[in-house]
């Protein structure tokens, strides 16, 4: 009986060990969550590798990536050059897309509230906190805004969206800049927490008459409304794929900077004004994991652009595809 | 024969060395477990000190400062209030398991109450989500709000827009939590009170509550107070439940319908994420404030427990 | 109105206010229950227990992974604490009856029983996952473990105090020593005691999540290496609860329902034994 317990138990300790290194561990940004779970599913179905991708933010996915405690990070705020000599680490961006404004306002759908940046800022600094505040009637003639009190949601995590977002804000807004600056969590003026682009889609689902931001593709996926928002040029804009393609089109990437750039508040008239770039981080010491990661990343650029589509997010231009598999080449990889 | 002997003294001393560090392994764990977080938080204490640190409400991820006042406003508010809520409804289960209950009942309804401690925290999260925080926010808070809404002073306490992720949300949930345990204990004690004195009080004509009240609760004061404070230990460092429907606000909240932040939901939500070595530092300092501070409230709990026992 | 009448109607007024509250705590429970049966019990399918994850979105995922994830860390955390949980609780019955260090440390143990399992996850994350570099089922099963050693510490030495002192002295006057006194007559007599003590503890555990969340992390595959980053139930419940999707929202309910079930069936098996064992 002890004898059957022993091996039983060593049988389980051996097993239990048995596969190490057969997972690509990555962790980071939620905003591509989808498609880089979607990209991995299929990778694990073509080729038998595990990519387990885990949503945690973009500030977890730069520290993970710092410690070494996943193969490869993921941000959507551009790691500074400066920082990524320090650490050690590589960088490209890997997938485009936009963050929208999206409410939840009884009777209003898609595209159909406008705001301007100085509006949104103020709405966002807690100074605009009724929907039929006149500042946002003047841009909705049209529409019936209740006079209900103004939800903000935001996130409660390191978050590259947010990152993104409030770059924007700080661009376009002298106060916001001075009340809250930009980065991936920031001191918040106003309203609730949730954590990932999932929390915060799941509580504007559920708060009424409030106001959040998020990557496109959850809005889409749970049939959030989206904002329409003013460009630079002054058009009105609403969030698609031809946007966020329009808005990215324009982009100098630079390889000796590790690709580190914004694109917010981008030039042209077509363009969405909150897009940006999700950028996945490699330990530079840990080749044989980069390496992996790599691989990963060369069979998404060769097979993933279909699925990017159907998500709204949009693929990288195919020069700039070469550009990075030459980078990865220089180092090393 | 000598040699068994010999070998027999080796093992039995070999058996009380092993069982013996086993049980100084609970003592090395303790201690390890502060020294290690005082080591991480070391960053943290150097930068901001510690009344600097406790006493500051900026929680600023982006310039790097931090201070532990509004997690630490929202995780004594939250369990003071969630006290303030359970104590009664806890006397109230005891006093009914105890005294009132029929006999064949007591197990079932003991149990009962036991079950509602051993649902996981993350189950009263769920369903503080997805049920319990829309009735508030539908129902309840409105209601709250046109009934005390218009007092003054006591007004502003239900001010703002109820949305039911909040801190009174998040109190009643906590107060559920608790209460199996400020009542099992409680109810222990009440059956520690010895019959005589009951007896005698019946004797003299007392009505059931005026032995309750007048006989058992203050034989079972001690017992009480541990109780509660066990309770409290408890409350401060719930985090799934709270987690769920809190709202993540780092804030001074005026209002119960505001959303805030405990120690424990920053950790958890931060914890994995701080990217800079003074967040992540500052984090570690909180959980050690948490440390601390539950030690200290369980040590005091042990006390007068250990006092009543000894009576 | 009379005095007494009076305190009579006092008498009875707060009598209803105890049965109220006690009334109030089981509606809580019924509510609570009712409401994870309502929403899990539809969503519990075959393709739940049999499939892994699919990306959001995509049809036909599971929890296998999951499921099998909960029950190794659970395992190995119970391989860790459980038997220095025992032997701790023997020393402190046996041979640390009076030396004040043994009271300490049983103090201590009630002391560390509430300590706030998140707490424990920052520290297994400081002490384990750093220095080693990446999260790991380990890391989660020793922060379970950790949890779970105090409770099973001090239950075995509750359980060991209620066997009878004569028992031990039976057993000497035969010559054993003590070690095997303990190992074959101590032990045999608080077997059904520490076995409920332990069915316990695995309740205690097998509902936590915040210890995981720094520590076993979470996987979207099935993985049985304890070395890398492992699904767990709990963890796995919080991230689809908090997700937007209506099939993660389901999952999370069939999960919680399925968790709920196990630990309220281990709590209430631990009762009856408990009872039928010391009913005298």
């Amino acid at each position: 009986m002890k004898k059957l317990l022993f091996s039983l138990l060593a049988f389980l300790l051996l097993q239990t060990t048995a596969f190490a290194g057969s997972t690509l561990n990555g962790a980071g940004a939620s905003f591509p969550y989808p498609v880089y779970s979607g990209w991995a599913f299929q990778y694990q179905k073509d080729l038998g590798i595990r990519v387990n991708y885990q949503s945690i933010g973009s500030g977890g996915g730069v520290r993970q990536i710092s410690n070494r405690t996943v193969d490869f990070g993921a941000s959507d705020a551009p790691v500074t050059p400066e920082k990524l000599h320090k650490k050690g680490l590589l960088q490209f961006p890997a997938i485009i897309g936009g963050v929208v404004p999206i409410v939840n306002i009884k009777g209003i759908g898609s595209g159909q509230l406008k705001l301007s940046a100085e509006v949104m800022a103020r709405i966002f600094l807690g100074k605009i906190n009724k929907w039929n505040d006149p500042e946002v009637v003047e841009l909705n003639p049209g529409l019936k805004l209740p006079a209900a009190d103004i939800t903000v949601v935001h996130r409660s995590d390191g978050s590259g969206t947010t990152a993104i977002f409030t770059r924007y804000l700080t661009e376009v807004s002298k106060d916001w800049e001075k009340a809250a600056g930009a980065g991936k969590s920031v001191k918040w003026p106003v309203g609730i927490g949730g954590k990932g682009n999932e929390g915060v889609t799941n509580y504007v689902k559920r708060v009424k008459n409030s106001i959040g931001y998020v990557e496109f593709a959850y809005a889409k996926r749970n049939k959030l409304a989206d904002v329409s928002l003013k460009n630079r040029e002054g058009a009105y804009v609403n969030a698609s794929f031809d946007s966020f393609k329009a808005a990215a089109a324009g982009a100098k990437w630079e390889q000796e900077k590790g690709y580190y750039l914004w694109l917010v508040n981008a030039p042209g008239k077509a363009s969405w004004p909150i897009a940006g770039a999700s950028f996945i981080l490699l330990a530079k010491d840990k080749p044989e994991a980069s390496r992996q990661a790599i691989k990963f990343y060369d069979w998404a650029f060769n097979n993933g652009d279909e699925m990017a589509i159907k998500l709204v997010y949009v693929p990288l231009p195919k020069s700039l595809k070469e550009d990075i598999r030459k980078y990865w080449k220089q180092n090393g990889l | 024969m000598a040699s068994t002997i010999k070998r027999e003294q080796t093992l039995d001393k070999l058996f009380s060395t092993i069982t013996f560090s086993a049980a100084f392994l609970v003592l090395a764990i303790i201690v390890s477990i502060f020294a290690s977080l005082f080591k991480e938080s070391l960053t943290a204490i150097e930068t901001f000190g510690f009344f600097g640190f406790i006493s500051s409400t900026a929680w600023d991820p982006v310039r790097e400062v931090f201070g532990a006042a509004t997690t630490l406003y929202g995780t004594l508010v939250t369990t003071l209030l969630a006290l303030a809520l359970a104590i009664p409804v806890s006397l109230g289960i005891a006093v009914f398991l105890t005294e009132l209950c029929p006999k064949f009942l007591k197990p079932i309804f003991g149990t009962a109450i036991e079950l509602l401690a051993a649902i996981p925290s993350i189950i009263y999260g769920m369903w503080g989500l997805f049920t319990f925080a829309p009735l508030m926010g539908e129902y309840v808070e409105p209601l709250l709000q046109d009934i005390f809404g218009p007092i003054p002073i006591i007004g502003q306490l239900f001010s703002g827009v109820p949305l039911g992720i909040d801190i009174l949300t998040t109190s009643i949930i906590l107060s559920i939590m608790i209460t199996p345990f400020i009542a099992s204990i409680v109810r222990d004690t009440f059956n520690l009170t010895p019959v005589q004195l009951k007896e005698s009080a019946y004797g003299i004509g007392a009505t059931r509550w005026e032995v309750i009240k007048d006989v058992i609760i203050p034989h079972s004061k001690a017992g009480i107070f541990g109780s509660v404070i066990i309770a409290m230990g408890r409350a401060l460092g719930e985090t799934m439940a709270v987690a769920f429907v809190l709202g993540n606000k780092h804030a001074i909240a005026t209002s119960l319908f505001d959303a805030s932040a405990t120690i424990t939901v920053s950790l958890a939500n931060e914890f994995t994420e701080a990217d800079s070595d003074l967040y992540l530092s500052s984090l570690f300092y909180l959980a050690l404030i948490l440390l601390a501070m539950n030690f200290l409230l369980l040590a005091i709990a042990k006390t007068f427990l250990a006092r009543k026992k000894k009576v | 109105m009379t005095e007494i009448a009076k305190r009579k109607i006092i008498n009875t007024f707060a009598l209803s206010l105890a049965c109220a509250a006690a009334a109030l705590g089981l509606f809580w429970l019924i509510f609570i229950l009712a409401d994870v049966l309502r929403h899990g019990i539809a969503f519990i399918t075959p393709e739940l227990f049999l499939n892994e994850a699919a990306p959001p979105g995509m049809e036909g995922g599971g929890l296998k992974h999951a499921f099998i994830g909960q029950l190794l860390i659970t395992f190995f955390a119970v391989l860790i604490g459980i038997p220095l949980g025992i032997l701790g609780g023997t020393y402190l019955a046996e041979y640390g009856r009076h030396p004040w260090l043994g009271r300490f440390i049983s103090t201590l143990s009630d002391i560390m029983i509430s300590v706030p399992s998140i707490v424990i996850g920052t520290f297994v994350y400081a002490i384990f996952v750093k220095p080693i570099g990446h999260f790991s089922g380990y890391a989660g099963a020793l922060a379970l473990a950790i949890i779970m050693i105090p409770v099973v510490l001090r239950t075995t030495e509750e359980m060991i105090a209620l066997v009878p002192w004569e028992i031990r002295e039976a057993a000497f006057a035969l010559g054993a020593p003590y070690y095997k006194v303990i190992l074959q007559v101590v032990y045999r007599g608080a077997a059904t005691g520490i076995f409920t003590g332990i069915l316990l503890a695995i309740a205690r555990i097998a509902g936590e999540t915040a210890p995981l969340l720094f520590t076993s992390f979470n996987n979207m595959f099935l993985t049985t290496n304890m070395n890398e980053p492992m699904p767990s139930l709990t963890v796995t419940i919080y991230q689809y609860a908090m997700g937007p999707y209506d099939d993660w929202h389901e999952m999370a309910w069939a999960a919680s329902f399925v968790i709920t079930l196990f630990i309220l069936g281990l709590t209430i098996l631990g009762r009856i034994i408990i009872r039928w064992k010391y009913k005298h």
